[in-house]
């Protein structure tokens, strides 16, 4: 039932695996209206699963209740060893004691600051000096090749630029869990592929536990180990086509 | 490729619509001019004077202006004494506003109380209300026999009418709604991705707040601070009601005016030309802001 590829556990051998062996486990339940969404995830330490599935698919509000943005009508969800929401015992960890990083699909920079202190924002509200905590947004910035951006207001930034300075921005504040919404959907066709393979390649070099949101399965197959489809707010069978691996998805 | 597989009748739709924009900006501007023809000149007579009647008396303000003694009545120790209250009790009304609206103005747009509708009026009142009206209100609230005011005698031995305290209060009454109407409208609009984003980045909402939030309340910020200022600047009604006339504590420059206009014109006229000067500059300040504030 754990199947897994090999990628995915080269990527988990640089994680200190979670004391059940489990970074993320989710039994997500929300109710809007007459949707309805209903699913369960079991993410192991360093590794990057895919969320595929159409518009309305329940994919965004999968994001929002693992963030800690929106409550859960049921269930519970767990991240390492800490519980962070469960509807039966009223836990409410809130979105910024989480530890989740989550980078919007409109990458929601703050447009009054720069490149760097918008990265720097995560660990000044930490309580860092200024100072340190430019210091660790440089850092973070040379490491994602975005260093020459540093000076620049968020207005001026390509697609491209706006995602890594988004991406830097949520892993500076080394999250527990990164959570990517349509990473690439903000993206001109032309560029797409291009910012995929680097998006691919930070994220496994990087090595935390991702969960990132897609409608492309192009994108699911290129940034993560494997997929989970979703539809009308269950699981449905993963995309066939896809070198994705076995569904690990109890459902 | 797929244009072979839509509907017979797609391509001629398309093609007409293409006709219209290509021909559409003459069109439009003969559109224009036909509008502009048909403005009923009779609205030009009511409209030209209701220009002459807002421009007509700061221009002979200006001109009558005593320009040569300007300088001698400026420096004269009573006009100085004057200024220099209302600079003084202006920028404490606007500090206290600034305090205490940006909070009221928080509360009203997010913090979904009850009556917050009703309160939003209640704290609109003063904008509207005659000055004077709100001078024996601060009277009847905080005089030595007000509601207030008799327990802050009894109690503290403090009394707060005919003191500059006084005049800073009547200031604050009549300015702040107009900051807090500012930072309102300005809320409203505001959306909570940014904060949502800071969230997700372990901020706090006091941190939210004070480091998302408020920089893009800013510019609305600084606009309503500025009319509140320009209003507590200009306050008459409400000041010479709560807070007398008494030279060096409570008389303000348009109290000043007021009375210089019996004993001495041509200070009455220098002092005017100062405010004058202050609010151009205030406006100035605002440019367009002033419009859309006023809209909201």
């Amino acid at each position: 039932m754990t199947t897994s590829d090999g990628r995915a556990t080269s990527e988990r051998g640089r994680h200190q695996p979670g004391p059940e062996g489990s970074a993320l486990r989710a039994e997500v339940d929300v109710a809007r209206g007459a949707f309805h969404l209903h699913v369960t995830i079991d993410l192991e330490p360093g590794e990057i699963v895919a969320v595929v599935g159409p518009n309305g698919a329940g994919k965004s509000s999968l994001l929002r209740v693992l963030a800690g943005l929106d409550p859960l009508d049921a269930g519970r969800i767990v991240l390492g060893d800490r519980v962070l929401d469960d509807a039966d015992t009223d836990t409410w960890v809130p979105a910024a004691r989480r530890r989740v990083g989550l980078v919007f699909q409109d990458y929601r920079l703050f447009g009054h600051r720069s490149v760097l202190d918008n990265v720097a924002f995560g660990p000044r509200a930490a309580g860092l000096s200024r100072v340190e905590a430019r210091r660790l947004a440089g850092e973070w910035l040379e490491r994602l090749g975005i260093a020459e951006l540093a000076d620049r207001r968020p207005g001026g930034l390509s697609g491209g630029q706006a995602q890594r300075v988004a991406l830097a921005r949520a892993l500076v504040t080394e999250p527990q869990l990164l959570l990517l919404d349509e990473p690439l959907s903000a993206l001109d066709v032309d560029v797409r592929a291009q910012v995929r393979l680097e998006l691919a390649g930070h994220l496994r070099e990087v090595g935390t536990t991702t969960l990132v949101v897609t409608h492309d399965t192009a994108d699911a197959q290129i940034l993560a180990g494997r997929a989970i489809r979703l539809e009308g707010g269950r699981v449905v069978a993963p995309p066939t086509g896809t070198s994705s691996p076995t569904d690990r998805v109890v459902s | 490729m797929t244009r072979a597989h839509r509907p017979p009748d797609a391509p001629p739709t398309a093609r007409r619509v293409h006709a219209g924009g290509s021909t559409g900006r003459g069109t439009r501007r003969a559109a224009r001019a036909r509008v502009q023809g048909r403005f009923p000149v009779v609205l030009w007579i009511p409209a030209a004077l209701g220009a002459v009647l807002l421009v007509l008396p700061l221009a002979a303000l200006v001109v009558r202006a005593p320009w040569g003694a300007l300088v001698g009545i400026l420096a004269d120790p009573g006009t100085r004494s004057a200024l220099v209250l209302s600079l003084g009790t202006a920028t404490a009304a606007t500090l206290v506003s600034t305090a205490l609206g940006v909070p009221l103005a928080l509360v009203l747009a997010r913090a979904h109380l009850p009556g917050s509708r009703l309160l939003r009026t209640l704290v609109t009142v003063p904008v509207v209300l005659p000055p004077v009206v709100g001078g024996v209100a601060l009277l009847l609230a905080y005089g030595r026999t007000g509601t207030v005011g008799q327990y802050l005698e009894l109690w503290f031995g403090l009394s707060i009418p005919f003191t500059t305290v006084a005049v800073v209060l009547a200031q604050t009454f009549v300015a702040m709604p107009f900051l807090v109407l500012a930072l309102d409208g300005a809320l409203a609009t505001v959306d909570d991705s940014l904060a949502e984003a800071a969230a997700t980045l372990g901020a706090t909402r006091l941190h939210i707040f004070l480091h998302v939030t408020l920089p893009t309340l800013a510019p609305s910020l600084l606009a309503g601070a500025v009319l509140c200022w320009a209003r507590a600047l200009g306050e008459f009604g409400a000041t010479i009601t709560f807070a007398g006339n008494f030279p060096g504590s409570t008389q303000t420059m348009p109290l000043a005016v007021y009375l210089a206009l019996q004993s001495d014109p041509d200070a009455a006229v220098a002092l005017s030309l100062v405010l004058l000067a202050v609010a151009v500059l205030v406006l100035a300040l605002l440019r367009d802001r002033w419009i859309r504030g006023a809209v909201r």
